[in-house]
């Protein structure tokens, strides 16, 4: 990597940049899983270097904290989906180009008003309503936060990296507001499982399984954003939007008009993801309800070049790594910040690794000749 | 009187991380790069200035306070110049997406500095908080005279050498992008790449520096929270949104250090504000704490609104350049 950047400040660079055209499936995947191994070297090195440890020793040890036991595996797959969810969520936000980085936010409102209907009216309405207006409480919520930087966006032009950013923060607060009113026990500061009891508001199993709810919404919203982005019309239009916004407006797109419906639909699946992670895994409701997952759900789109497939297998190993490095810090007494430093690294090849596979290096080879002569 | 006093003096401590960390991204920016990773070049910053000063501290048979913050201040800036670094490699060179880079060099930045951090009572033998008796009293120590005088002497010169180290960094900066050279090199290379490319300015070299320059003052406000704000401790996590505010900064300053420097210490007085306004209650201390980034969202809204050319960010902004896509 380093290699690369001497070079291109030298007079006469040893290596020419060329775009290549297009490369074969097979080759742009060699590429990666190339970087992939690289990094689990690097890694190994890092661990090493850091620990003295035995990078094998520490890599049995992540796998067998990820999936080393049937509840394990379960849980690391109810998180890998979260964060699939909110993934797919961005993803038509992303291919727009608008650039949500407040998904944290979208997920927190979400989650947020989740926990209020399961508080105030877990207890009273029937499953079958009470469900149905969580539902739509939280894809409300998750809507509003992402809509009001739309707004400003299709309005004014206002930078939405920013906005959205600061509205994560802004959410934050709210939560800690709410938490004021609902703690229990008194004075914890924490809101405490909700309804522990009658378990209201608690996404029942299905089919047997403790996450079935999980996995049948967010399968089923992958499925449909995979249609929708590919086959619609206004999956379309997101896409020539984010390619050239002037290109959309000669072609008649109402540019405006498609920002605030693809804000909405981000938002509001955002919001979902909020009601799964109250509902359908935590009961509860925290600042660090949503995790950071919020940012990583936007590496994850971006590495997966917004394949919904591909998505499934990043969540799914970003998760792996991050279950895994729980199970290092019991087992060899180390830090469970390891998993960051681990997991950064790979994304840093991961992400370097896409140049190879969108230029080719060529060798300069005017030096050697004019040696000849 | 009193109470004023201590909430200046507070407001000022909140600020002077955040300004560490606004004026090196505004530097940052003005080459074109969004780096997101700002909070996790200040943990790198921290961790180092930390990690040295306890190696030395620790080693050394008869800890000197001038070394001890020489040996940390490099360390702590070459710390997280490095985070600038790999940044600048995966986005200027291998032309990766800038936001996603920023957000994994957070990850990475916050998780080396919670496991270093972590770790290092571990190193120290399983004592507990780890102490740095000799570098922190050199770190706060106050201007001898100065400090005795009364109220001026309190609010203006009872901090460390960080505090005023920072605020002529700000101004400096300023007068680096106002009135030097490269400078406006560098602003013609955030404003248009390939203009700046066509006039002969060697716009890899400016990113590249500008970046790793940018990256290593965030990681002196990661040092100076490490140092002088927490007094030689660490807490997993410690340094909060304090990363992200500095971000949110830049876009208060509208990309002008030297609005950073009042910037700085408006912001640390509003983080801190529901602590000094009597009889509020727990809950309507939690809304005041928004009111940063509100500030922040306003000022956003009405640069954009009345689009004043100065105001503007760098043209180019989070774009990346490749002289051969034209």
């Amino acid at each position: 990597m380093n290699k690369q950047a001497t070079h291109v400040t030298h007079k006469e660079p040893l290596f020419r940049i060329t775009k290549r055209d297009g490369i074969a499936f097979w080759k742009a995947w060699a590429i990666r899983v190339g970087a992939i191994l690289l990094s689990l070297v690097a890694c190994a090195l890092v661990i090493y270097l850091l620990t003295d440890l035995n990078p094998i020793q520490v890599y049995e040890a992540i796998v067998k904290g990820a999936v080393g036991t049937k509840k394990r595996t379960w849980v690391t797959l109810r998180d890998a989906l979260t964060l699939l969810c909110i993934s797919v969520a961005i993803t038509p936000a992303f291919k727009m180009k608008f650039w949500n980085v407040g998904a944290e936010g979208q997920v927190l409102m979400g989650g947020l008003v989740t926990a209020a209907v399961m508080i105030y009216a877990g207890d009273r309405l029937s499953p079958a309503v009470l469900f149905l207006v969580m539902l739509v409480a939280s894809i409300l919520a998750g809507m509003v936060w992402g809509l009001i930087p739309a707004i400003f966006k299709a309005k004014w032009n206002t930078n939405e990296t920013l906005f959205t950013l600061m509205l994560n923060y802004v959410a934050t607060q709210l939560v800690t507001f709410c938490i004021v009113f609902w703690e229990n026990p008194a004075g914890s500061n924490a809101v405490g499982i909700i309804n522990p009891l009658t378990e209201g508001g608690w996404l029942p199993p299905l089919f047997g399984l403790t996450y079935g709810w999980n996995l049948v919404i967010v399968l089923g919203i992958t499925l449909v954003m995979y249609i929708y982005l590919k086959y619609s019309k206004q999956g379309y239009e997101i896409a020539v939007v984010g390619e050239s916004e002037n290109t959309a407006r000669y072609a008649g797109i109402n540019v405006k008009k498609v920002i605030l419906r693809t804000m909405s639909i981000s938002g509001a699946l955002c919001g979902i993801a909020g009601f799964l992670l109250v509902s359908g895994a935590s009961h509860t409701i925290s600042t660090s309800t949503a995790g950071g997952r919020g940012f990583t759900a936007i590496i994850v789109a971006w590495l997966s070049k917004f394949n919904a497939f591909v998505m499934m297998l990043v969540s799914f190993l970003l998760v792996f790594m991050e279950k895994g490095a729980i199970q290092i810090a019991s087992q060899f007494n180390l830090n469970e910040s390891a998993s960051d430093v681990l997991t950064g690294i790979i994304l840093f090849f991961v992400l370097g690794c896409e140049f190879f596979i969108n230029y080719r290096l060529n060798r300069n080879h005017n030096k050697k000749e004019e040696a000849a002569k | 009187m009193n109470a004023i006093i201590i909430f200046i003096q507070k407001a000022i401590a909140q600020g002077i991380v955040i300004l560490f960390g606004a004026t090196g991204e505004i530097l940052t920016e003005k080459s074109g790069n969004l780096n997101l990773g700002v909070p996790g070049m200040m943990y790198m910053g921290g961790i180092g200035g930390l990690v040295s000063a306890f190696l030395y501290e620790n080693h050394a048979a008869n800890p000197n306070g001038l070394i001890a913050v020489l040996l940390s201040f490099v360390c702590a800036f070459l710390c997280a110049a490095l985070g600038g670094l790999i940044y600048s490699v995966l986005t200027i060179s291998l032309r990766a997406n800038q936001n996603v880079t920023g957000l994994a060099l957070t990850t990475f930045g916050v998780g080396l500095g919670n496991f270093f951090g972590g770790s290092l009572s571990q190193l120290a033998g399983g004592v507990g908080q780890i102490a740095l008796p000799v570098t922190s009293a050199a770190y706060t120590a106050k201007i001898p005279v100065l400090s005795n005088l009364g109220v001026v002497g309190e609010i203006f010169f009872s901090y460390g050498f960080l505090t005023y180290l920072s605020i002529a960094l700000a101004l400096f900066v300023t007068w680096f992008l106002q009135k030097s050279r490269s400078g406006l090199n560098l602003r013609a290379v955030g404003e248009s790449p390939a203009t700046a490319d066509a006039a002969g300015i060697a716009v890899t070299k400016y990113k590249y520096l500008a970046t790793c320059l940018g990256g290593g003052i965030c990681g002196l406000g990661g040092l100076y929270f490490v140092m002088e704000y927490a007094g030689g401790t660490w807490t997993n996590n410690g340094f909060g949104d304090r990363g992200w505010l500095a971000i949110a900064l830049v876009i208060f300053a509208l990309w002008k250090p030297k609005n950073a420097i009042w910037g700085s210490i408006l912001f640390g007085g509003l983080y801190i504000l529901y602590l000094y306004i009597p009889g509020l209650q727990r809950s309507t201390q939690e809304i005041f704490k928004m009111l940063p980034y509100l500030v922040t969202i306003l000022v956003l809204i009405l640069t954009s609104l009345r689009k004043k050319k100065e105001n503007q960010p760098p043209a180019s902004l989070g774009l990346p350049y490749f002289r051969e896509d034209r």
